[in-house]
């Protein structure tokens, strides 16, 4: 008899070491995905904040530049400088047939006359001297310096020749190629070529979405939770709404951009394209999540508290508004920024309303034409070019960088704000 | 002076019937005792004296309550200004999650009783002094009401509850959740207040009754099987089931 309840004791034990080992692989299985997955964006991604440059003299020769002498501010505006760009690439390499000089003019981005009006415009005493401008170099050069480029292809299969390799490679050992910090990944717009693009569109438009949405979806929705939590009397239909907008919740996104299209498109012809609509269709989908949140919180605020102000003559209003609101708020903030986060990480919905559209230009307001971050990943996980392997991971370290900024803020108002009850 | 006449009230929760033909009449400035066991309905019968049944959605109340001879059960009723003279401390200490100066000072506020900043100051002091917490929070008006230990918390809810100069007040358990000490206190307090307010209070403690209450009222599943003067009601009760409940063979 003894022996035999040691025995099931030991089998308690024993089951309980099993269940917390069970347990803590759980834990390690999900940490594991989670470090190769970040570990994997990382590493990939980082490399896109950098830019490479390649240092090259410009000669500002005025009779090229088709300018008089002494010019005015405006001259030098409209000056042409294409003419002294070529010039100083093909002075890379003096002896260069044309097809060498072509190639020349592609190692660097086709934005390189406008990087040197730059320079004169900032100095116009550089006219009739000798500078060395930075230039942006070509996206292939650039994963080329990054150590990305597979060299030992073929040369008929790789777009960077061996000619531009050998110019370039020169430039390296002559200290004339740098690496700078990217400050025009986050303000330029996005561009077909990949050493130019940016994301400053996509997340002008991802900002403007989320505005949108939340100047709709939260008043509507806490308006929405406290009469139905407050004053709603409880009956069949308030039942049919309850289960209606858990339901709502749980509609697959993509039904939402159809009806963004069918009706906010199509019917109200609404400016296709824009954060306006993307965001009047996310607030679609993030007002059950709203709504479920802030309902909980109310739910949450004690019944005692309700009573108290009852009792003490305040009106049904006064009881909500100057007790269970203000209490339940914390909760609703937090629920509130969760639904928007999940708002900013969508892209089915937006693709349909043609938030997907190339855009090149950074949105004023929400009535321009823009992408969103999301979108943005997707629109260059497609592109064919190598530049933008790097770019997609960055945007994706820039969108999660973004979510974690937003719940930790819901974490924040949760914690400090919401009263504890004895 | 009867205060608060009660004239055959039923109260129904949904189709269950909890209160059977209630009629009790309530003294002026005198403490009335409810007691009965646990489920026997002297809970409901003081919400009803505020109307605090309405928040019940399935609960529904017949019969006539005589307030200074007003039906408040008629439509004509005003539950803000009924719950205005008919003050309510309930069983478990519930101050608003605010500061202590905001928990006394709200009744006053929502009611516009105060003029001026002085004269709320005023009501806010002379209502913490009539709940015997003055002297021990006095410094500390606009810490939260949440922080004082449960004694403390039940006597700023009696304060918060005075502040509006009810003419009834109604106490549900008040002791339930405090320790002897805390108790001793509020039951001091109940006799302070009784000079100016009229006490009815629902408790589980006989000896609670014995000590605090004029008039004691004795309930059964949902039926008032007597009533009269705590005096009569201990120690010559008329129904035996009150002569059991008394001498604790049942409860």
């Amino acid at each position: 008899m003894n022996k035999n309840k040691e025995q099931l004791l030991n089998k308690r034990y024993k089951a309980e070491k099993r269940f917390r080992l069970y347990g803590q692989s759980a834990i390690f299985m999900a940490l594991l995905f989670l470090t190769i997955f970040i570990f994997k964006i990382f590493s990939t991604g980082y490399s896109a904040f950098q830019k490479t440059w390649l240092i090259v003299p410009v000669n500002f020769d005025a009779e090229l530049m088709m300018l008089d002498e002494n010019p005015t501010k405006q001259d030098i505006e409209d000056a042409d400088y294409y003419e002294i760009a070529l010039q100083s690439m093909w002075n890379l390499d003096p002896n260069a047939n044309e097809d060498q000089q072509n190639q020349l003019k592609r190692m660097v981005s086709y934005f390189f006359e406008r990087e040197i009006k730059q320079e004169l415009l900032k100095d116009p005493n550089l006219l009739g001297k000798t500078k060395e401008v930075y230039l942006t170099a070509s996206d292939d050069l650039d994963q080329v310096f990054k150590g990305n480029y597979p060299r030992d292809l073929p040369e008929d299969q790789r777009r960077v020749s061996d000619y531009q390799l050998k110019i370039f490679d020169q430039l390296v050992a002559n200290g004339k190629v740098e690496s700078k910090f990217n400050i025009s990944f986050f303000t330029n717009a996005d561009s077909r070529e990949a050493e130019l693009a940016g994301i400053a569109s996509s997340f002008m438009g991802s900002i403007f979405s989320i505005l949108v949405c939340l100047m709709i979806a939260f008043p509507v929705a806490v308006l929405a939770a406290i009469y139905l939590e407050e004053f709603a009397p409880k009956n069949r239909f308030t039942d049919f709404i309850e289960v209606n907008i858990n339901n709502l919740a749980a509609v697959p996104s993509i039904v939402f951009g159809l009806l963004g299209l069918g009706v906010l498109l199509a019917i109200f012809q609404l400016p296709r394209s824009t954060p306006l609509v993307g965001g009047i269709t996310l607030s679609l989908m993030t007002l059950p999540t709203i709504i479920i949140a802030a309902r909980a919180s109310l739910k949450a605020v004690p019944p005692s508290i309700r009573e108290a102000a009852l009792a003490m003559g305040a009106s049904r209003m006064q009881t909500t508004m100057h007790h269970t609101v203000p209490l339940s708020m914390p909760g609703t903030l937090s629920g509130t920024i969760i639904g928007l986060a999940q708002a900013l990480g969508e892209t089915a919905p937006l693709i349909l309303i043609g938030m997907v559209a190339f855009v090149n230009t950074i949105p004023g307001s929400p009535m321009d034409p823009a992408a969103s971050l999301p979108v943005q990943i997707y629109i260059w996980a497609e592109s064919a070019e190598r530049g933008f392997v790097e770019k997609v991971s960055a945007c994706i370290m820039v969108l999660l960088g973004f979510l974690i900024i937003m719940n930790l803020f819901a974490q924040i108002i949760r914690h400090k704000f919401e009263k504890k009850w004895n | 002076m009867i205060k608060i006449k009660a004239k055959d009230v039923d109260v129904f929760y949904g189709k269950k019937q909890a209160l059977f033909n209630i009629s009790l009449d309530i003294e002026e400035n005198q403490v009335t005792a409810l007691i009965g066991p646990s489920g026997c309905g002297k809970s409901t019968f003081l919400r009803c004296l505020n109307r605090m049944n309405d928040v019940i959605d399935i609960c529904s109340v017949k019969g006539e309550i005589l307030i200074n001879d007003f039906n408040i059960n008629d439509k004509s009723c005003d539950v803000v200004r009924l719950r205005e003279k008919i003050g309510m401390v309930f069983q478990k200490p519930n101050p608003f999650p605010k500061t202590l100066y905001e928990n006394v000072s709200y009744g006053p506020t929502i009611h516009g009783m105060a003029q001026s900043k002085q004269e709320m100051d005023e009501i806010v002091e002379t209502s913490l002094k009539k709940a015997a917490l003055w002297e021990e929070v006095k410094d500390r008006l606009h810490e939260p009401g949440t922080g004082l230990s449960g004694g403390q918390q039940q006597r700023l809810c009696i304060a918060r509850a005075i502040s509006v100069r009810p003419e009834v007040i109604l106490m549900d358990e008040p002791c339930s959740a405090l320790d002897p000490i805390a108790t001793a206190q509020i039951e001091e307090l109940i006799d302070e207040l009784k000079k100016e307010h009229t006490i009815i209070i629902v408790t589980h403690s006989m000896a609670q009754a014995a000590r605090v209450s004029q008039n004691t009222g004795f309930f059964h599943l949902g039926q008032l099987i007597e009533h009269g003067s705590t005096d009569k009601i201990f120690k010559n009760p008329d129904n035996t089931k009150t002569q059991d409940y008394i001498t604790g063979r049942f409860g």
